[in-house]
């Protein structure tokens, strides 16, 4: 399980390193970073990222689960994503 | 006691007047060097005031309008902006934009991209884009597709990614024609092109980067929607003018701006961006506003975002080394 967890954290951070900040620098972006906050993504952005969460790990995305606590940084993404495949945390 | 009101939003018109008409003439002279000024007129308050601002400052003789109608505009919006150009008594061109944006494949880009979403979209269908709205979307703004079948049924279907950037995209397709259709009349008239874009456009982003964003000269960029319509009755736009509801004029399906980018009525938009910008709390401001504070809260929260996301937009190029010749 928490291998599952490692991964999970490791593709979410290789996505938004390289698409939205263009760096490989690991110490850029803390997994407890507000994706809002910090301006990493935008509304676009998030777009972007839901369509990622959906190909990378096929976990759909309903309307009413498009919320900061899922979705605003490395640590809420991946706590969603292993939620909806598990159903725990 | 709770001073603020919207009534922070009331200007002297015929002091704003000059003050935009000696500014207008001051860039000319200072910095455009151009000998008048192209307008596109599209019907609405914000072309208007410009047009009439620019007639006030130049003179009728050096202020071209064009009237660049396409396929979706609105059936009143010829009407309305011939009657601005009665009005001005200046010199203009109409111009369908329609084949130009049919060879270029706007409608069709346009169309195929609803179809990933309603995939029974087809002629005699109506569609636009509308925003979620801002006190329930819960720290995102998406966008949903609305469309509308020929026997009058209506689909709403929320926008993933590649259906949207296609839709901005090809939509985008209109406000860059004109521009390009602005540009040749001033290059042949050596004139400049006004830019109309009202306070609230210009801080928010709501235009189209190279589309309407693009220009020599922005006179009401600094006044709030609230103003120009001030302004509009100063300087006698026709009334039918005054009282068209802000659209976008830009999708099949009638639109407004509100339902489109600011979620909520221009007056309210103005009045809270007024508010932010002088340190209002969220507190002072809720009623003028209609608002509770935490709405209001929510609102510059949206303001501060769409601020962030839209910064782009007003960039220059970007050059990697300082060019100081040019940059000064």
């Amino acid at each position: 399980m928490q291998s599952a967890v490692r991964e999970t954290i490791t593709k979410i951070r290789k996505f938004i390193l390289e698409n939205f900040m263009f760096t490989d620098d690991e110490a850029a972006l803390r997994n407890e970073d507000s994706f809002l906050e910090k301006g990493i993504i935008d509304s676009t952005g998030m777009l972007e990222l839901m369509a990622f969460i959906s190909d990378e790990f096929h976990t759909t995305i309903d309307d009413d689960e498009i919320i900061p606590d899922n979705l605003d940084s490395v640590n809420h993404v991946a706590s969603f994503i292993l939620t909806k495949k598990t159903g725990n945390i | 006691m709770n001073d603020f009101s919207g009534a922070v939003l009331k200007i002297d018109s015929e002091k704003e007047t000059v003050y935009i008409v000696e500014g207008i003439r001051s860039a000319m002279r200072n910095d455009l060097k151009r000998r008048g000024m192209v307008v596109g007129i599209s019907g609405g308050i914000d072309s208007s005031v410009t047009a009439a601002l620019a007639v006030k400052a130049l003179g009728k003789e050096r202020v071209f309008g064009l009237e660049l109608p396409e396929l979706h505009s609105a059936k009143e919006t010829i009407e309305l902006s011939s009657s601005v150009i009665k009005h001005l008594g200046i010199e203009s061109v109409r111009m369908d934009i329609t084949p130009a944006l049919q060879a270029v494949g706007a409608y069709r880009h346009y169309d195929d991209a609803v179809r990933m979403v309603i995939p029974d979209y087809c002629d005699g269908w109506k569609s636009k884009m509308v925003i979620s709205n801002i006190f329930d979307n819960k720290g995102f703004s998406l966008s949903s597709l609305v469309a509308q079948a020929p026997d009058g049924s209506i689909f709403k279907k929320r926008l993933t990614l590649k259906p949207y950037l296609e839709i901005v995209a090809a939509t985008n397709f209109k406000q860059r024609t004109r521009k390009m259709i602005e540009y040749y009349h001033a290059d042949r008239l050596n004139f400049a092109v006004a830019g109309t874009p009202n306070r609230l456009e210009y801080d928010q982003g709501f235009f189209v980067k190279l589309g309407d964003g693009a220009a020599d000269i922005k006179p009401i960029a600094h006044l709030y929607k609230s103003q120009v319509y001030q302004l509009a009755e100063y300087l006698g736009i026709p009334e039918k003018v005054q009282k068209r509801l802000p659209t976008t004029d830009t999708y099949s399906m009638l639109q407004g701006q509100e339902e489109f980018y600011f979620s909520l009525p221009y007056p309210i938009m103005d009045i809270c961006l007024y508010a932010k910008n002088h340190g209002v709390s969220p507190a002072a401001a809720a009623p003028s506003c209609g608002l509770s504070p935490e709405q209001v809260k929510r609102v510059y929260d949206d303001i501060d975002t769409k601020r962030s996301t839209t910064r782009y937009l007003h960039l220059k190029a970007i050059t990697l080394l300082e060019i100081p010749e040019i940059t000064g």
